[in-house]
Parts: C-alpha cells; sequence; structure tokens
C-alpha cells in the first residue's frame, strides 16, 4: 500500500489482496489523514475479500466525517463484481471500471 | 477426497486457502477458483473469529469432488465442507444485509456469507455429534457444455 499526500488530496494505491488479514492496514492508514479529496485506486488490487470491503466501508464513513469526496479508481474486473454484489457500486463513487 | 486439520485463526487463513486451492486447480477448477478462494475466505474466517472463543480449537476442511451431473455432459462439482466444534451456530440463518442503503446506513459487517451464498451453487449448514458442519458446493462446466446453452 503506498499513500501519496499533495495538499489536501490523498491517493492511497492498494495492491495484491484486500482481506482479512491485510484490511486492518487500510484502516490503520487513514486513521490520522486529513484530506479533502480521497482516491483509492485498486488498478493493482487482485482480490477483495468482504473484510475488504468492510475496510472501504470504514474509509467512506471517516471521509464523510470529515466533509471529504471520496473516489475509488480502476477496479479489475473481478474486484468490481465482488463489489457490485455487495452494492459497493452504488454506495461509492466508482470510475474507471465500469 | 482429502482433509486437512487446521487451528481456527486467522493466521491460518493463507494455509487454509492454499490446501483448497491447490485441491481445487488438482480437479481441473480454473475458471470458478476465485469465487471459490473468495468463499472460503469468508467461511474459514467466520469460523476463526467466532466458533471458539478465547480457549480456540480447530476447522477440519474436507474437499471432494463429484463427477457426473449435468443436464447436458459431464461436469464435476466441488464441495468443501468446514467442521468446527464450537458452539452450534448456523450462519445461514442471518438475514442477508440490504445492499442498497448508502454508506451512512451500513452496518460494518454480514457481507461474508451473503457473498458466499452468490457465488456457491449451494451451501449446507447441518449441526452432528458436536460439530458444525458447513459445505459449500460449485460445479465446473466444460466448455462444450457451454455452448450447448
Amino acid at each position: 500500500m503506498n499513500i501519496l499526500k499533495n495538499e489536501n488530496n490523498v491517493t492511497i494505491l492498494l495492491e495484491g489482496r484486500l482481506d482479512t488479514i491485510t484490511a486492518p492496514e487500510l484502516i490503520e492508514a487513514i486513521q490520522d489523514l486529513q484530506f479533502a479529496d480521497l482516491t483509492i485506486n485498486l488498478e493493482k488490487l487482485e482480490y477483495i475479500s468482504s473484510a475488504g470491503l468492510r475496510a472501504l466501508l470504514v474509509v467512506k464513513k471517516a471521509a464523510d466525517d470529515q466533509g471529504a469526496s471520496m473516489t475509488v479508481e480502476k477496479p479489475c474486473t473481478a474486484v468490481l463484481e465482488v463489489m457490485r454484489i455487495c452494492g459497493f457500486t452504488k454506495m461509492l463513487h466508482i470510475t474507471e471500471g465500469l | 477426497m482429502q482433509e486437512m486439520v487446521f487451528p481456527a485463526e486467522i493466521a491460518s487463513l493463507y494455509s487454509a486457502l492454499d490446501f483448497v486451492k491447490q485441491f481445487a486447480e488438482k480437479h481441473g477448477f480454473g475458471e470458478e477458483l476465485p469465487q471459490i478462494e473468495l468463499a472460503v475466505e469468508e467461511v474459514f474466517t467466520n469460523i476463526a473469529g467466532y466458533a471458539y472463543g478465547k480457549a480456540g480449537g480447530i476447522v477440519r476442511i474436507v474437499c471432494e469432488v463429484e463427477q457426473g451431473f449435468g443436464a447436458h455432459a459431464r461436469a464435476d462439482k466441488l464441495k468443501i465442507s468446514f467442521g468446527d466444534k464450537g458452539k452450534p451456530f448456523n450462519p445461514l440463518n442471518h438475514e442477508d444485509p440490504d445492499t442498497t442503503l448508502p454508506a451512512h446506513r451500513r452496518e460494518i459487517g454480514g457481507l461474508g456469507i451473503f457473498l458466499t451464498k452468490k457465488l456457491m451453487d449451494a451451501v449446507f449448514y447441518e449441526y452432528k455429534d458436536g460439530v458444525n458442519i458447513l459445505t459449500i458446493e460449485k460445479g465446473r462446466r466444460l466448455h462444450s457444455d457451454l455452448k450447448q446453452d
């Protein structure tokens, strides 16, 4: 996981798996971050489970609490399918991949 | 048939996934593998998180393939069962989460078993002789079979 910060814009690049083992890292990473715009880049994410979806929901709630916007970009087909089944495609702002 | 026992803890998740993935691959499940992997993570994580409490315990995973089902041609069915001796718990009794809610009304959780039911062809639960047994099934369709549809 890489975090790029440019003033109020934060981009988090996720790689590999967002699962039961790795999802807590994402939740931890955003705990102390301040931002106005948050982008979660999923281009290199190959796998997501319900624990990963939960982490994205926690991040989304944290962004909402700060009055920040959040965009999820470039999910691969497999990741997008899991998001779609769970209604995350309607709940999150997702670009490039739909 | 192949079976293996794992400690019912999150730290064993990847070993459990490797065991099931190797079995599934050996029996020709390829396209279905990501869905099988996801379902196994969800079931295993549920047991690791809730079955035993602090004392801990084990999960017995049994993999088998049934051959020869399907309307048109030979096709295989992968059955994976998870046995634990924790408190009796049927995860299928839980209501499905509402996937139409916006973020602020969503609860954290409840998606794992929902995903498992959506991705597998069948999911069964039984409590027998002090053991919770959750079984998931996924069929593999041959390409010649697909073309006939």
